[in-house]
């Protein structure tokens, strides 16, 4: 597989250009000797550099569990509910507790995503098989009505300005040291999502087949709906909903080597992670020293990748 | 042996299935014949417990359907239903390879391996065992699915429709292989099948089913018969013989 080792390259080394890019000069060569540029390396540029990867890579998992769950290629974590879900959990921890500690926000961040995403998943149930096109508009619908019950409530209690870092521009600029930690909790439920990979994609040739394999697929779901809920949970709660990435990757990826989940994961996790990891540093250079958030970036080339993936006539293999 | 005793389900209230009693006899290879909508997918579906008993019992191998873990069932039955469309972009190979999962749940074995090969093997797919899914006929298609059920290879399998957009070649070296696990392997096979001559042909014991019913059940020699044809089918039907088989003719 030559995949993996390119794909690592381009990773380094889009770290290590996240690592010197920013304001304040730092040359990697001589952190040790320099205090100041140790300092803001370790405070600043590696905890924005590894929440990016994070986030790339995690979302992008996360758009592969959902896709396998609701069997269609044109969902992802941002556009079934989740994020919105994540969102009105933070909000009313926000209003009701005031005062609570990072992890009851994070635990009540979930449990709202994946109840808004269970209610997502029992929406489509009832929907006609054959109408493809109606489980990306349903997704759209939900989240279009939670993000507007959200900013409803967040309005009426004026904490609209949180609402918008949660759900409106993902972006790092404001990842510090101690601040970002969350977002290894979303790599690690990605990264379990791993070693259920034949049983996703097991899932992913229907139901039908997947009893008759003697999977629970009842089980299966749970463990997906867990995953992607808790990954776009943390993303909202630290940086903020990144949009496309959970959508364009698992599409790229399946393209090119198919939906054997346990072989392509790794390539989805990775590309993710390389895709956010060039956003955010393409934001961050466009209008030097100031930034444009990579959640904007990423809507501009996602919606370009996206209509590429779909007028592209599928490859022979 | 199958059991289905006082088999009953309903469909958002219409009755689809009127208490059926009937088994699928053990090392024999029995066709389910009979009209569209007579209610044959939905037997095979609910025996295969793709559909959850409503009422009524179904024993395979002994093993009672709504009780056994689906996990132990999938080492004992495979069937394959009769709508096999698929969204996934997996090779053809690799589909294949995930018969054998209820064996190994991800570990795969040597012999594992070997059984999916021989799977690729019989169902002529060794050419195309790199393409994906979605990029091969739906014939070819078809063959992977019952490859995938080959591969599983269980005491029993049900196959609903399986002819299904095959070709007149493939269709032939399919049943030859059904009878091959039957008579050399010991294995038991159930198969929805329209074209009665193929019942005609393979089967040791055929099941005829009309409105959710049985009509009549037995041997070709004895389903397969003038009468019984044209009241199932509401047609007039001749049934001449060819090697000692009944003939079914179309062309009335
Ligand atoms: N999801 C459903 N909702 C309502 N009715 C259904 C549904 N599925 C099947 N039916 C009805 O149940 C009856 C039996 O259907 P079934 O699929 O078992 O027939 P079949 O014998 O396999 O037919 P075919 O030869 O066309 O495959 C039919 O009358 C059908 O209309
Ligand atoms: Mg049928």
């Amino acid at each position: 597989m030559r995949r993996m080792p390119a794909l690592l390259s381009a990773l380094i080394a889009l770290m290590l250009a996240s690592l010197t890019v920013g304001a304040a000069h730092v040359d990697l060569r001589d952190i040790f000797s320099d205090d100041r540029a140790m300092l803001v390396l370790l405070e600043s540029r590696l905890p924005r550099t590894v929440a990016v990867a994070l986030t790339g890579a995690a979302l992008s998992v996360a758009g592969v569990l959902i896709q396998a769950l609701v069997r269609n290629r044109f969902v992802g974590p941002d556009t079934v509910g989740t994020a919105e879900g994540a969102a009105l959990g933070l909000l009313g921890v926000t209003i009701l507790f005031p005062a609570s500690p990072l992890w009851v926000r994070m635990i009540a961040a979930s449990l709202a995503a994946m109840v808004t995403t269970w209610l997502f998943l029992g929406v489509i149930r009832r929907l006609p098989a054959r109408e493809v096109m109606l489980i990306p508009i349903a997704g759209l619908v939900l989240s279009g009505v939670l993000g507007s019950v959200v900013t409803f409530i967040g309005w009426q209690t004026d904490l609209m300005q949180y609402v918008g870092t949660w759900l409106l521009s993902g972006e790092f600029s404001g990842v510090i040291a101690g601040r970002y930690e969350l977002l290894w909790v979303a790599a690690g439920a990605a990264g379990l999502a791993w070693f259920a990979a034949d049983r996703f994609a097991i899932l992913g040739l229907g139901e039908q087949v997947a009893t008759g394999l003697g999977l629970s697929t009842a089980s299966v779901m749970r463990l997906g709906l867990a995953v992607v809920s808790v990954v776009t949970a943390m993303v909202v709660t630290t940086v903020g909903m990144i949009p496309f990435v959970g959508l364009v990757v698992p599409n790229l990826v399946s393209r090119v080597m198919g939906d054997n989940l346990r072989a392509s994961l790794p390539v989805v996790a990775l590309s993710g992670a390389v895709l956010v990891l060039a956003c955010d540093l393409v934001g961050r250079l466009v209008i030097y020293p100031y930034e444009v958030p990579a959640g904007m970036i990423l809507g501009i080339l996602g919606a370009a990748l996206f209509l590429w993936l779909l007028h592209r006539r599928p490859a022979h293999g | 042996m199958i059991q289905i005793s006082n088999l009953g389900h309903k469909i958002g209230g219409t009755q689809i299935l009127h208490d059926i009693s009937t088994s699928f006899p053990k090392g024999k290879l029995t066709a389910l014949i009979g009209p569209n909508g007579a209610g044959k997918s939905t037997l095979l579906r609910l025996v295969g417990r793709l559909e959850p008993l409503q009422q009524g019992a179904i024993t395979v191998a002994g093993h009672d359907v709504a009780r056994t873990p689906t996990a132990d069932l999938a080492r004992v039955m495979a069937i394959l239903g009769q709508q096999t469309a698929v969204a996934s972009r997996l090779r053809l190979c690799e589909l294949v390879a995930f018969g054998r999962w209820p064996h190994h749940q991800g570990r795969p074995r040597p012999e594992d391996r070997t059984k999916v090969a021989q799977a690729i093997d019989a169902f002529a797919l060794s050419k195309l065992k790199n393409r994906f899914l979605d990029e091969v006929s739906g014939g070819q298609a078809q063959r992977a699915h019952i490859a995938m059920a080959f591969a599983q290879d269980t005491e029993w399998l049900l196959l609903d429709e399986p002819l299904n957009n095959l070709d007149m070649a493939h269709a032939r070296a399919l049943m030859a292989r059904l009878r091959d696990l039957v008579d050399r392997q010991g294995r038991s096979v159930g198969l929805v099948v329209h074209e009665i001559n193929y019942a005609a042909a393979w089967a040791d014991h055929v099941i005829a089913m009309k409105d959710g019913r049985i009509m009549a059940e037995g041997t070709p020699d004895d389903v397969l018969t003038e009468a019984v044809l044209s009241d199932l089918y509401d047609a007039p039907i001749s049934v001449g013989r060819h090697k000692d088989r009944p003939l079914v003719l179309h062309h009335a």
